[in-house]
């Protein structure tokens, strides 16, 4: 038994031998195998580099690699090819073992596109036995990609010997691409390999199934043709399913934003224009906790955020406090009047952040459990997408409870219902208000926290979100929290459902039209409170 | 006996504002054009441009005036109608370019060759036709007001709603001309305008000439808004502001007296965008943008809505204010001034600085006829005639 004993590949040549063994013929054929890398012509050396392949050489491997990385040598004189290992050293090609005398008329055997291809096609064939999971798994794949031929009975062999389920899936769909691209494989065989693709279903297998080569016998097409509708259907249904995903995800930002603003609608019937600022707000909370984490306790940082949710709370929902205080409260029943002056607030506030923190967008991280994926389907699924999901709807069900079991939940409602005679029921209205105003700002803070993750943060971050949430607001209707829920992810889906064919700005703008014409038919949003007003 | 509509609408104030904005007209372009630049009476060539573009703002100002504070409809989106007006202008003079373009097209504006476009979108048509563009500029924005006044106010759709929605409206056409492919020269809008009416936009008599108008287009619409204000129209306008269930219920179509003023004040928003780009050389999408509609909401405020001067006055002190101050090193202040004033304004000065005036003067009047009856009082009995039961001053 030979065994060549060096660099990486001994491994790899050793379980070569293990599985199929060695023989004199198999020498004999490495040899005028390797007799065409002499010839210095390219279909020479591509022609040898299957023929190495296929002569089950437990050399196959390092001379194909010493192609590959230029380190293959050959003599015209002698006629002989040498390797050059990573150590420096000039090895026969044929048997693996030192050089007994290396020629003085060395030189690299040269590559080209096409060489290279046939390359990387042994390759694939020859490690799909390799010890290394990973090293298997990308081999199945080139051969799935090359379709070589060459390959089949390499692929059989490792199919068999294969435990691992993902790589045995993979070396069988690798099997079958070969199998529809090899010209002399039976009908039957090649059904069953479009019905492997059938099952794989993935965008690969359909450029496979669509790309058949002359030839194919009919049924196999006929076949291939269904197999085709089938999965193009199954991938219509996962690209509903992944636009769902991103609606939802656009959907629960628009919830955050938009809730605080429905119930400061709802309560007070006046539009708070500075409500994105309050989101902005929230959002430099998170940046100057980050900051100061990372400037005492970098230990801490992947606990900013949950650090940050309560200050950004309590900052921007005493921003709120102090904004209803000092002058909202004196316009109460001049809803237009408001809007102007929460606008002024607004410019204020962008104004004073851009003077303390530049007008620059801000660095805010993302802690380590929210950066990431996974997929699910043919689908991606991103923690941090997936984190704000839970936190929106965490403090949607929240919110819910509390406007549902505490008192100041039930005074609120009762405001929203009937001012008048809530008073008159010795409801303290202004306090209601201003608590309410605190909270609808405090929520948007939140929803600061949970945009820095994946917007960036700039004094103008809370411009982008006012608009799509008042949308949701008018859309949704106000005194009911559900309203602006449907709103918010009615509008987030249609929206990522309208991007594909109109684009992400047209579709804004559909949606927009579309709102428009909403009202037409509901003045008052999809959940209006019913009541005897004629003007509500 | 009913006085003739013009004189009615005219009273004392209105012939002032008229006449101080004629001699503007005549005065500024006079001295700008006759006067040497070294005579202490010249105006400058930029100083035209620049009281030209706040005679165009005035001009918006009015027409936001017209709606909200006689009808009560907030437009936080009347900066689309301005834009419409400018972006019609801007196709005329783009069309007049011609082939002194960069890439020489001499149909095709320059930016349509960047795109590889190859012929004239079928909108553009026309444009080359001055008294076509001019019917456009009234058009397309009283058209778009039109359609979704239509819309807004059959379904009721009111205050801080119909406040909203106008600005969603601004906002998708802002979104909608920023894209290329919309035709209208995307993020760069229209500008490198060469002559209007065969002369020369840079000029110095053209830009007098444009001044002329701009203020002659201001006392016009002014004029019209007092007509309106003043007549029975008018009064049932200000009936759905104060009260609008009640006038319905008195059987007025509130909707169509809505539409109606909302339409009009939508067309002379668009003259106003169409007098203005010419001065100021460009139109682009930013003029679509929520701000620009809020900030001029804040001009009537601060000069006095319902007071149609003090619109026109509002337009002039904020943005010689705001040129002021963003020209110096209080350039990042002007936010905080502005934002200020926004807040000033609707807590302090609701009725604004002409609405204040009106107010005292009002007042004082009152004061001087209750000072005079009570004079009469004691005089009538200090003769000691039985003075007859003192009747409050109407």
């Amino acid at each position: 038994m030979r065994v060549v004993r060096h660099g990486v590949s001994s491994l790899i040549v050793m379980l070569w031998l293990v599985l199929i063994g060695t023989s004199a013929a198999q020498a004999q054929d490495i040899e005028s195998a390797l007799s065409g890398f002499t010839a210095d012509s390219f279909a020479d050396t591509d022609s040898a580099v299957g023929a190495v392949a296929r002569s089950g050489s437990p050399l196959a491997i390092p001379v194909i690699e010493a192609l590959q990385e230029g380190r293959l040598l050959f003599s015209t004189q002698q006629k002989r090819v040498y390797v050059r290992d990573r150590t420096g050293a000039v090895l026969d090609a044929a048997t693996g073992k030192p050089a007994a005398a290396v020629p003085t008329d060395l030189s690299p055997v040269r590559l080209n596109n096409r060489v290279r291809r046939a390359i990387d096609a042994a390759l694939g064939g020859l490690t799909l036995l390799s010890p290394d999971p990973g090293r298997r798994l990308d081999a199945a794949r080139a051969v799935f990609k090359s379709k070589d031929p060459n390959a089949i009975e390499a692929l059989v062999a490792a199919i068999k010997k294969e435990t691992n389920p993902n790589i045995r899936q993979a070396l069988i769909e690798a099997h079958a691409a070969v199998v529809l691209f090899k010209p002399d494989a039976s009908e039957a065989e090649k059904i069953e390999a479009v019905a492997v693709m059938r099952q794989r279903g993935d965008q690969d297998a359909l450029g496979l199934l669509s790309s058949l080569p002359e030839g194919t016998p009919d049924g196999v097409k006929r076949t291939a043709q269904d197999a085709i509708a089938a999965i193009q259907t199954n991938l219509a249904m996962w690209s509903g399913v992944q636009n769902v995903w991103y609606g939802l995800s656009l959907g629960s930002v628009l919830l955050l934003a938009a809730i605080g603003l429905a119930i400061t609608f709802g309560v007070m019937g006046v539009i708070n224009m500075a409500h994105g600022e309050m989101v902005m707000l929230g959002a430099y909370t998170t940046f100057v906790v980050q900051e100061l984490i990372r400037a005492h306790n970098p230990a801490l940082f992947d606990y900013s955020l949950p650090i940050a949710i309560p200050l950004a709370f309590i900052v921007a929902g005493a921003v709120g406090i102090l904004i209803e205080r000092g002058v909202i409260r004196f316009l109460y029943g001049r809803p237009l009047e408001t809007l102007l002056a929460t606008w002024g607030i607004s410019l204020i506030l962008q104004q004073t952040v851009r003077t303390v923190f530049g007008p620059t967008n801000k660095d805010v991280g993302n802690p380590s459990w929210m950066s990431g994926a996974f997929e699910v389907g043919y689908i991606t699924i991103t923690y941090n997408r997936l984190w704000i999901i839970v936190f929106t709807m965490t403090i949607f069900l929240l919110l819910l409870a509390m406007l549902r079991f505490t008192h100041l939940g039930l005074e609120m409602r009762a405001v929203t219902q009937n001012r008048a005679m809530a008073a008159s029921m010795g409801i303290r209205t202004s306090r209601v208000d201003a608590l309410t105003f605190g909270l609808g700002s405090g929520i948007a803070g939140l929803a600061g926290v949970a945009l820095s993750q994946i917007d960036n943060v700039s004094p103008n971050l809370g411009q982008g979100y006012i608009i799509d949430s008042f949308m949701v607001v008018v859309f949704g209707g106000v005194g009911n929290l559900w309203g602006t829920l449907v709103g918010a992810f009615t509008l987030g889906i249609a929206n990522k459902f309208l991007e594909p064919y109109a684009g992400a700005v047209l579709a804004k703008i559909a949606i927009l039209v579309l709102i428009i014409l909403f009202i037409q038919k509901r003045p008052r949003g999809l959940f209006a409170l019913k009541g005897r007003a004629i003007e509500a | 006996m009913t006085p003739f509509p013009l004189t009615r609408a005219l009273d004392r104030g209105a012939v002032v504002f008229i006449a101080l904005l004629a001699a503007i007209a005549i005065i500024v372009p006079a001295l700008n054009l006759l006067t040497p630049p070294s005579s202490p009476f010249h105006v400058s060539t930029y100083y035209v441009a620049l009281f030209g573009k706040y005679i165009c703002y005035a001009l918006l100002a009015l027409s936001i005036d017209l709606i909200w504070g006689y009808c009560g409809i907030l437009s936080l989106g009347h900066g689309a109608f301005f834009a419409l007006g400018g972006y019609a202008m801007g196709m005329y003079l783009m069309r007049q370019i011609g082939g002194r373009g960069v890439y020489a097209n001499p149909i095709l504006p320059d930016f349509m060759v960047f795109l590889n476009w190859s012929e004239l979108p079928l909108y553009w048509y026309g444009f080359q036709s001055f008294p076509y563009a001019m019917l456009m500029v009234l058009l397309v924005p009283g058209a778009l007001a039109f359609v979704f006044g239509w819309f807004a106010f059959r379904s009721r759709v009111t205050g801080v709603y119909l406040s909203i929605i106008t600005q969603a409206l601004t906002f998708a056409l802002m979104l909608a001309f920023f894209r290329n492919n919309f035709g209208f020269g995307g993020n760069n809008g229209l500008t490198d305008f060469k002559d209007i009416l065969g002369f020369n936009v840079q000029a110095q008599g053209t830009r007098a000439a444009l001044f002329a108008t701009s203020a002659l287009a201001l006392i016009l619409g002014f004029v019209i808004c007092r007509v309106i204000v003043t007549s029975k129209l008018g009064k049932v306008l200000i009936a759905i502001r104060d009260a609008e269930t009640r006038t319905r219920f008195l059987g007025y179509r509130v909707e169509s007296y809505k539409l109606f003023v909302f339409t009009l004040s939508a067309c002379m928003a668009g003259v106003a965008g169409a007098l203005y780009v010419p001065q100021v050389g460009i139109i682009n999408p930013s003029e679509f943008s929520p701000a620009n509609s809020i900030e001029a909401v804040i001009w009537v405020a601060v000069g006095g809505r319902g007071t149609l001067v003090g619109a026109a006055l509002g337009a002039f002190v904020v943005n010689y204010a705001k040129t002021v101050f963003t020209s110096g090193m209080l350039a990042p202040y002007w936010l905080f001034l502005l934002g200020g004033m926004f807040v000033a304004v609707t807590l302090f000065l609701p009725r604004g600085i002409v609405g204040t005036a009106n107010y005292f003067m009002e007042r004082r009047r009152e004061n001087h006829r209750a000072q005079a009856s009570a004079a009469a009082e004691s005089a009538a009995a200090e003769d000691g005639v039985a003075a007859p039961a003192p009747r409050p001053a109407e």
